[in-house]
This record gives C-alpha cells, structure tokens and sequence, in this order.
C-alpha cells in the first residue's frame, strides 16, 4: 500500500506525469513552474522517465512543439506560469481547436506590469476563451490526482482536448505537503495507452489546420462548443471512476458546510483551504455562512452552480483577477451570468483580492464575508469592491 | 536502421549510374506528393518548388508548414493539396511543430508505442515565416539538433498578404511597405542572409537552391533528407505577382538570379562550403533586375552600388568555398 509522503507540491506533479508515462515533454522555465519542469528533467536524465524532455527556446515553442507531439500521437505535457501562458496565447485555441490531448499545469501567476512572480488568477482568467477544458485545484493532492484524470480526459475519444490543470503559484505550487502517490500498476489500468485516432501518419496521410472559409468557419467552431460541452459528461465519469478505484472524489462544484444556509462565499484555487477555516470560525460563533468553491472552470458547469445556490440569499465571490474598467472579476460575472435566469432573488456581492501574491488571512476572509453581507443590505456605490486595498 | 537517401535517378541501369557523375537529363518521378489543381498564381516558382521538393522528399515524411501562400493555395477546408500527412497550424511556430513530432516519434518509437521508422520531420515556411517572425522557433529547433529539414521558399516578401516588404527583400525593391518614392528607392536595408545564420548554428546540412535548377534543387532535399540532424534548405522563389514580371520568365529570372551572382547556388556540409555552380563570369546584375517592375525605378548609381555588393559577395563567398577545398581532397568522395 502506498503512504503518504510529504513532498513539495511541484515535485509531486512531476511523479504524477512520469506515472502517467509521458512521451514528451516540452518546456520553457518561468517562476513559479520551474520546479516542475527541474523535476522532470531530472526523472528523464535519471531514467526514470522515458520521454522526450524538449527545453525550447520560449513558451509559444514549447506548446508549438506540444501540437506536433499530439499530432503524432505522443502522450504531452508542458507546464507555465503568466507571462508564459500570455506568450502561448495564441497557440492554445490551435490546440483546442484542432483536438489535441495536451495537458499542462499552469501555476497561476499575476502578470506584469509591475513585474511580479507572485499568485493570482490574471494569467488564468485571460485563456478562459480558448478552449481548454480547465480545472482549478486546491490541494497539492488535488493537482496530483488531476493531472492523472487531466491525460485520461483530454485523450479519451469522446473530448480529445486539452486540459489545463490550475494551481496557485507559491502558495500552493512551492508548499510541502502529504502526498499519496498512487502505484504505477493502479495508474496504468486508470489510464490506458494514448490511442490518438488520426495521427499524422505517412501509412494514411491527413491534413490538419486547413485554413476554413466563411462557409465553414461558423460550424468548426460550433462543434468544437458542443465537444467541450460535452466533455463534462467524461470530466464526470473519469472523477467517478478515479473516486472509485483510489477512493478521492471529485466533483465541479464542491460545497463545505453550505447546506440551507443564507450566505454563501464562492472561491477558487488554494485560498479556499484559509476560507473554510474562516467559514469554521464564523459557524463557531453562530453564523449562517458556507463555502462553495468552483474547480470545474470550463466547462462551467451551470447545474451544479445553481444547485448549490438554491437555498442561499446572499452570494460573495471572490476574484483574483481584474476585468479593467468592467463589472468586476471574470468568475463573479460569469456567476451572474448563470444565475440571472434563474429567478432567484439571491443577492451578489463581488470582490477582488489576493493580487500578485498577496495573501487573504482568515481574518481577511471574515471582512469579506461581513462587508459582502452589509453591501447586500445596504448596496455599494460600486460594481466590485477589491479587498484590502490602500488607497 | 541507416536512413536512405530519395535517389532520384536509382531507376538508371547500373552502369550507367556507375560511369556517370551528373545524370541529366535523368527521370524523375511522376508522383506528385503535392497535387494539381492548387490555387497558385500563374507562374508560381514557389509551387513549382514545393512541388520539386515533395518529389525528392518521398513518402515517408511528415510536414508542417507555416501561414503564407503555399498554405493558402493548398489548403481550404474541405480540400486539400497533400497526399502526404501535413499540419499547419500559425505562422511563426513551424520549427518547432516540426520538432515536436521528430520528439513524439522519437520517445514512441522507444517506447514501442509506433511502427513508423525513420519518418523525416519537415518544416517548411516563407521568407517572413523564416527570417522575420519564425526566426527564434527556427533558431531554437536548430540549436537543439533535432533530426528534421527546414525548407525557406523565398519570394523575397510577404506575398500572401499584398506584397509587403520582409528582412529577405532585396535592397532597392518597392514592395507596399517599402514602395519606392519621390525620396525613396524603395527597400533600404540588405537581404538579411539566412543561410549563413543557419550556417551559424554548426548545423551538418544548409544548402540554397532554386527551381529553375530542379535536378540541384531535388539532390539537396535528398542530401538533407538523409542527413541525420538538422538540415536548412533556402529556396529562392520567383514571384511573378510580387516581382511584377511576367509569368512565363520565372525559370529564367530564377536562372539569372544565380548566373549574375545575386544568388548563388552553394551547399555547406558540416561547415565545408562548396558553390555548385560555380560561374568564372558572372552576368551583369541589370538583366536580372531589368526584367522586373519591382526595380523599375532604379537609377545607374543605385545599381551600381547593388553590382558592387554583388561582386563583392560573391567573391566572399567563393573564398568560403576555395577554404573549405584546402584539406577536403580526401573528403571530396566521402
């Protein structure tokens, strides 16, 4: 049986993709993912890790390299952070909309200016549009056990699209925690060899990435928002059957201490861990509050947001990203988005904090909360408030 | 397994193939990897080139290639030019897709997750897909020593686009970014020198090449296919569109690009230069410009001035090539 090994969260991604057995793996470093990337380096010298460990010349190289990896057929991984992710830009609709199983840990980083290698969600929330199939972990064991779902989501024949797993830069990315690696024996009966249905092949030649017409171009990109709609069905199936064989659920939406009570706070990433401690304190001391957290980012998943909601009257989001001069952060606007239709009268309050690194104590959980329940009684002159900040 | 050059003229009898050095004229084969019926201009060297280029690649190649005209005239959904497996994907990534499936098919094969042996990775761009905005994902695939061929088909600007001006546009050319006007001669700056940047990379194989010498041009593409690491092959393009000149002097413009020395046909094997044809005089540089309306404006001084780089080039680089004979008599065969 396996223990649990406390090991420092980027390390622990880098067994996770050797045990996925991965074929190639192309890279460029950037704090904070470097960590990762040395990790797998090392697995690969060491030959511990037979693939291809490719150190190219920049981020938009590296998911280049991963589309030709792909199209072959090859199992793939990268990994990033902010400016990196922003350099891939482009490249990351190429890999979703030519459906190819690419999967990479992105450690969430604020983008400059001012330069900082510090967290939040700036990098993330600018490639929300690109197509990725993304799910935000809170844990290192979440990351670990995602990045395994992450290979058998993207190549199973059904999605065939990459899969972004998110983890907070520092904060969760450089922490030491209890890890349980699963056997390799377990894995490889989880996760199957990649069986690519169309490679580039020179026995049966096809051509990818034919430039589409305004007579065509409206339907590729229907189908592809079918597909990864649809993809939620597998996300669904691969997280039950991982739940099933190594016992940890998952699940897109996740509620802690949120049944029947009014207000509720929604958050993402590893700042959820401090918010469930603040959640505990406020409960302690009588108060009707729970925690939501979202780890299931695209697709969003709309069921299970609203059935999380249904009982509650006051709903404050927490955002680590900023849509400048818009209604607020991107994942408040999406949660209005999904509710507004519902007809519900539920009040809800946005924030913004936890930019570039800074952290959210518990205490700075309960401001929010208490601030988010005098705006939905009172109202706020404004769209969003951002946390903490001096003015 | 050693790699197998394409031979193109491997359906030559024995002996004859034996006494002689140079075949020509020789048979070629009538397989096009690169179909008819693509939407090319009329008189498109650079399609002839790709299409030269396919024949000497074989079948067991997997391309990639850049956004410009050859992407667009052999590719719209739901057709396509290529019976042999090919991706585009963005303009300035071409290296390094190239080097991503030369990675996959190296750790699959490995691993004995593929059948596919000795598959040559091909990138393949333009000029500004090259030496512009492909440039650093070129750099960076040369430099890592993946086993692939890069193919630059120069015209000399961004055609696809409407005849824009890139780093490879020859000086005094009027392109629609570097028009030529009251007080300009049109493109200022000097063809950036893309072979000799390859060359810097101490990569075993870069040639030029030109369709109008298609037996050279199909030697070089078999030499690199069979080379094991990076190869890089500069073909100049004769663009009838862009160049403004008619459509049925692209051979021989192509021809006259080499014979007045503005491009000269040469191969550089680990470092060793060799001109492959080598020209005791070259022909004035006006008749290779005169015939096209993109140098229409020319005056004698500026022409003189190109003559005099020309020369001067050419002359470097025969010294290159007079070099790299010094020590080679033993390696003249090998």
């Amino acid at each position: 049986m396996p223990s649990k090994i406390g090991m420092e969260v980027s390390v622990a991604i880098g067994e996770a993709v050797r045990l996925a057995n991965a074929d190639v793996i192309a890279a460029y470093p950037i704090t904070p993912q470097t960590h990762i990337v040395e990790h797998l380096a090392e697995l690969v010298a060491d030959g511990k890790l037979d693939a291809e460990f490719m150190p190219v010349e920049s981020e938009h190289s590296a998911m280049s390299a991963c589309l030709g990896s792909a199209a072959v057929g090859a199992r793939t991984f990268t990994a990033t952070a902010g400016q990196g992710l922003e350099l891939m830009h482009e490249v990351l609709y190429i890999a979703s909309s030519m459906r190819l199983p690419i999967v990479m840990t992105v450690v969430n980083r604020a983008l400059s200016a001012p330069l900082s290698v510090w967290g939040d969600h700036s990098d993330a929330m600018a490639v929300r549009d690109t197509g990725w199939i993304q799910i935000f972990a809170e844990n290192g064991q979440e990351v670990v056990d995602n990045v395994l779902c992450a290979f058998r989501i993207a190549e199973d024949r059904r999605v065939l699209l990459p899969v972004m797993v998110h983890l907070d830069g520092f904060h969760l990315s450089h922490m030491i925690e209890p890890i349980l690696l699963p056997e390799q024996g377990e894995v490889d009966q989880f996760l199957p060899p990649n069986q690519y249905p169309l490679p580039l092949d020179p026995n049966k030649p096809v051509t990818m990435g034919d430039f589409g017409p305004p007579a065509i171009y409206t339907e590729t990109k229907w189908a592809q928002e079918v597909n990864l709609r649809q993809a939620k069905e597998v996300i669904l199936q691969v997280w039950n059957e991982f739940g099933d064989t190594f016992g940890r659920h998952y699940t897109p939406v996740e509620c802690y201490r949120c049944e029947d009570c009014r207000v509720l706070l929604l958050t993402m990433g590893s700042f959820s861990e401090t918010a469930m401690s603040a959640i505990d304190k406020m409960r302690s001391e009588g108060n009707d509050v729970g925690l939501i957290r979202l780890r299931l980012w695209r697709p969003f998943p709309f069921d299970e947001i609203r059935q999380a909601v249904r009982n509650a009257e006051v709903l404050i989001v927490l955002d680590r990203a900023l849509s400048f001069g818009g209604p607020g952060g991107p994942v408040c606007s999406e949660i209005k988005s999904a509710l507004y239709q519902s007809g519900r009268k539920l009040k809800i309050v946005g924030f913004v904090g936890g930019l570039g690194g800074r952290d959210i104590s518990i205490a700075g959980f309960e401001e929010i909360i208490n601030r988010g329940i005098e705006i939905s009684e009172v109202g706020s002159p404004h769209e969003f408030e951002i946390f903490g900040v001096r003015e | 397994m050693a790699k197998k050059a394409i031979d193109v003229g491997r359906d030559l009898p024995p002996k004859i193939r034996q006494r002689h050095a140079v075949y020509a004229p020789r048979p070629v084969t009538t397989k096009e990897n690169f179909a008819q019926g693509n939407r090319a201009c009329v008189g498109c060297a650079e399609a002839l080139a790709v299409r030269l280029v396919c024949k000497a690649l074989g079948d067991n190649v997997i391309i990639a290639m850049a956004t410009g005209c050859m992407e667009i005239v052999s590719s719209q959904l739901p057709y396509t030019s290529w019976r042999v497996p090919w991706i585009h994907t963005l303009f300035e990534n071409t290296a390094a897709v190239a080097s991503g499936f030369e990675a996959g098919l190296k750790a699959m094969s490995r691993k004995g997750r593929t059948r596919l042996e000795n598959v040559k990775a091909v990138g393949m761009a333009g000029d500004g897909g090259t030496a512009d905005i492909g440039l650093q994902a070129l750099s960076g695939a040369l430099e890592r020593g993946h086993n692939f061929l890069y193919i630059c088909f120069d015209n000399e600007a961004y055609m696809n686009t409407g005849i824009q001006r890139s780093s490879a546009t020859p000086y005094g050319a009027s392109t629609t970014t570097s028009p030529a006007g009251k007080v300009s001669i049109g493109q200022l700056t000097w063809k950036k020198n893309m072979p000799a940047i390859a060359v810097a990379h101490d990569i075993p194989y870069v040639a030029t090449a030109c369709p109008s010498y298609p037996l050279d041009l199909m030697d070089k593409v078999a030499k690199a296919v069979a080379t094991d690491g990076p190869a890089y092959i500069h073909i100049l393009s004769v663009c009838p569109t862009g160049w403004r000149c008619p459509t049925e002097l692209s051979v021989r413009i192509g021809r006259l690009a080499v014979e007045t020395g503005i491009f000269p046909l040469y191969e550089v094997e680990n470092g060793q230069y060799k001109l492959n044809i080598d020209l005791p005089k070259l022909k004035p540089v006006t008749e290779y410009l005169s015939l096209q309306g993109r140098f229409r404006h020319l005056s004698d001084g500026v022409i003189n001035k190109i003559q005099q780089r020309v020369t001067a080039e050419y002359a470097k680089l025969k010294e290159k090539a007079a070099s790299s004979l010094v020590p080679a008599g033993s390696q003249k065969d090998s």
